[in-house]
């Protein structure tokens, strides 16, 4: 019923993909430092980083925009999914750490001996690929099974989500947890027993970023435009309704929930090797606010808006946080508010009004007659990701642009 | 009056017949029945002792002043409401005091609100398919592809709710008359055996009223009907068998002429 992308869509997320996926590589390995075309190391890391972000961004959409139930705790599937990988990456260390010793630094500073058993495994790669995808699924499910069969909604259920990675991040924080305590896991050495700070490797991990960021994008459309999808946004409209024709919400939920959960690992374990660090402050509340943040101001809902969002929000972090490092938290919360106040549907929302605007100031003067007017307004503003019918010039402008929070 | 639809397996009543556990058996008799329901909020009795019986096909007006236990006794049918005492069975198998609600409403039984609940952020087309009769877990959800029977059943319901051609507005946009129709076009399209109607054309035009009238005979036979109105009117349109409840049980049950002249009837409820 819903075309999956349109061809201009497609040209455009294929244009954007060549031009980061491609072009941006081949400046970084091919092209001399120096020359003016080369694009530093500092670029790569900048823009990988920021894609494995985008993923976030695109799975809170999901359970957010589409599903309604705001999470508040993305950040701590985020982390796990980090950690899972970077206790790989710690183990690959090998000898090479300051101590020279079989186990990780840190552990040595604390006199241990030998790994504690939740370490067994952790240097098979095989291992670490599959714990970063079932340790946060299964967290998610747990929590999600127990909090949605309570029927938690709403508010409620952003604060204990907050309470959760805030309980997390106090556990890691811990030296005896055997995480590494507030220095987590840092001074990677190597990744499949190649150097990890290798201008190839970066550079396939940033790739490698990429391609998951297109994946995510396109499992993502694909189950907002099947039937799938459309249970999901009854779920934020009218769960009660839904449940008596029949839906099993709690299923649903949990689903979307984990799916959730399971896409921010996996965005984690891409994140850690490419910033070389993670540590429990990943898992701060603040942390997981901010993802939120980012889908909000791209544009709930919207899929393409998050992804923006993720970009936007980061960009401007990074360039305060050199600036002015003091205000950044003052500005990312005007931000919230401002965006909030005047732009409920996101950057995606105002970019949808200055498409129509310049058309309709050029009609305004001319629009004497009320026969003028018509024409103008008659493209209804359906939000992007709904189905768009040029047969129902009855709907009234605005109606579907109502945001459910 | 119609002649009900024999859906039930084909031996003949009186003769031990294999049970098919998802389908509603009336081989025996009526597709509800019930007997001695009581409910009492706070010891406010709701339903007193209330015996009611549908047949297959037919279609009941019930009509009663406010708080004579019209609605409660919906909720009890649907699951909602447990009652206290009183035993209510959908055919001869399913005990409605007993089964949860999605199962009660996988089973056959649809209601239509008073209120309606439309999802207002979908379409016409998409409020139906969501509505329809099929596999809703998770997995078969996301997976899931519209046969051609579906395609036709959506596109028959949609010529029996008037709304041919609306398929595509938002639910949201349409009328107050139209968001009823469409919820009786949800119905429709879970392909029940009974059907629920509570005050269906409450708040309704004079002219959408008359539609919605033809539109519930067209109904009849194809599906047993229990219809809640306060509009007399409309009821006399429609009205086969009419059931007058009274604080809890069933004051009279006849057609519309009789129940109109019986003494008790007009002093409770319509002398008023």
């Amino acid at each position: 019923m819903t075309r999956f992308f349109a061809p201009r869509t497609w040209l455009a997320i294929l244009a954007v993909a060549a031009v980061l996926l491609v072009v941006l590589p081949v400046l970084h390995l091919a092209v001399p430092q120096g020359h003016p075309l080369h694009v530093s190391s500092f670029w790569i890391t900048l823009i990988g980083k920021f894609m494995c972000y985008a993923v976030v961004a695109l799975a809170m959409d999901l359970i957010w925009g589409y599903t309604g139930i705001l999470s508040l705790g993305q950040g701590v599937f985020f982390a796990l999914g980090g950690y899972a990988f970077g206790m790989y990456l710690m183990r690959q260390i090998g000898h090479d750490g300051v101590y020279q010793s079989d186990l990780p630094d840190f552990m040595v500073f604390l006199d241990w001996k030998a790994f504690p058993w939740y370490w067994a495994g952790t240097d098979s790669f095989v291992v670490a690929l599959v714990k970063i995808v079932a340790v946060p699924g299964l967290l998610a499910f747990i929590f999600g099974f127990f909090a949605f069969r309570s029927r938690i909604k709403g508010v409620y259920f952003s604060i204990i989500t907050q309470a959760m990675t805030f309980a997390a991040m106090l556990a890691f924080f811990r030296n005896d947890m055997g995480f590494g305590g507030n220095n987590g896991f840092t001074d990677f050495k190597r990744v499949l027993g190649i150097p990890i700070t290798a201008p190839g490797t970066r550079t396939t991990i940033y790739i490698l970023s990429g391609v998951y960021l297109l994946l995510a994008l396109v499992m993502c459309r694909y189950i907002v435009t099947s039937k799938l999808g459309r249970v999901l946004t009854a779920i934020r409209d009218q769960e009660s309704r839904l449940m008596f024709l029949g839906y099993r919400t709690l299923s649903y939920k949990l689903f979307v929930w984990t799916l959730a959960a399971v896409m921010s690992g996996i965005a984690g374990a891409l994140y850690v090797p490419q910033v070389g660090i993670i540590n429990p402050s990943e898992m701060s509340p603040a942390n997981s606010i901010e993802i939120a943040i980012w889908a909000a101001v791209g544009g709930r809902g919207t899929l393409f808006g998050p992804i923006l969002g993720a970009f936007a929000v980061n960009g401007a972090k990074s360039w305060f946080t050199v600036a002015f490092p003091q205000f950044w938290l003052y500005f990312l919360g005007l931000l919230f508010v401002l965006v909030t106040l005047f732009l409920p549907r996101g950057l995606m929302g105002l970019f949808e009004m200055l498409r129509r605007r310049p058309a309709v100031k050029e009609q305004a003067p001319e629009a004497v007659e009320p026969s003028v007017e018509p024409q103008v307004a008659a493209p209804a503003p359906l939000p992007a990701t709904e189905p768009v019918h040029t047969q129902s010039p009855s709907i009234p402008p605005g109606i579907a642009m109502e945001g459910k929070t | 009056m119609n002649a009900p639809a024999m859906r039930a397996g084909p031996a003949a009543p009186g003769y031990g017949h294999v049970v098919d556990p998802d389908r509603v058996d009336t081989s025996h008799g009526p597709i509800l029945y019930l007997e001695g329901v009581t409910v009492s909020f706070d010891g406010f009795k709701a339903l007193n002792a209330l015996s009611l019986t549908i047949e297959r096909g037919e279609l009941r007006c019930i009509i009663g002043p406010n708080g004579a236990g019209k609605t409660t006794m919906m909720d009890v049918i649907t699951g909602k409401t447990r009652p206290d005492a009183g035993t209510a069975f959908f055919g001869q198998t399913f005990d409605l005091t007993r089964l949860p609600e999605t199962e009660i409403a996988r089973l056959g039984i649809g209601r239509k609100f008073q209120k309606p609940t439309v999802f207002e952020n979908h379409t016409v087309f998409e409020n139906l398919e969501l509505a329809m009769k099929t596999d809703k877990q998770v997995r078969a959800t996301l997976f899931a592809r519209l046969s051609s029977e579906q395609r036709a059943l959506i596109a028959r319901t949609l010529k029996t709710i008037r709304l041919e051609g609306a398929e595509h507005q938002l639910a949201g946009s349409l009328s107050h008359g139209q968001k009823q129709w469409l919820e009786i076009g949800m119905l429709l399209v879970q392909e029940p055996e009974l059907i629920l109607l509570d005050e269906p054309v409450a708040g309704m035009t004079d002219a959408e009223t008359e539609r919605t009238a033809e539109l519930i005979l067209e109904l009849e036979g194809a599906h047993s009907l229990v219809v809640v109105e306060h509009d007399m009117d409309f009821v006399g349109k429609i009205a086969r068998k009419v059931t007058v409840l009274h604080e809890g049980s069933v004051l009279a049950e006849g057609g519309m002429a009789d129940v109109q002249e019986n003494e008790r009837v007009i002093e409770v409820y319509l002398g008023r």
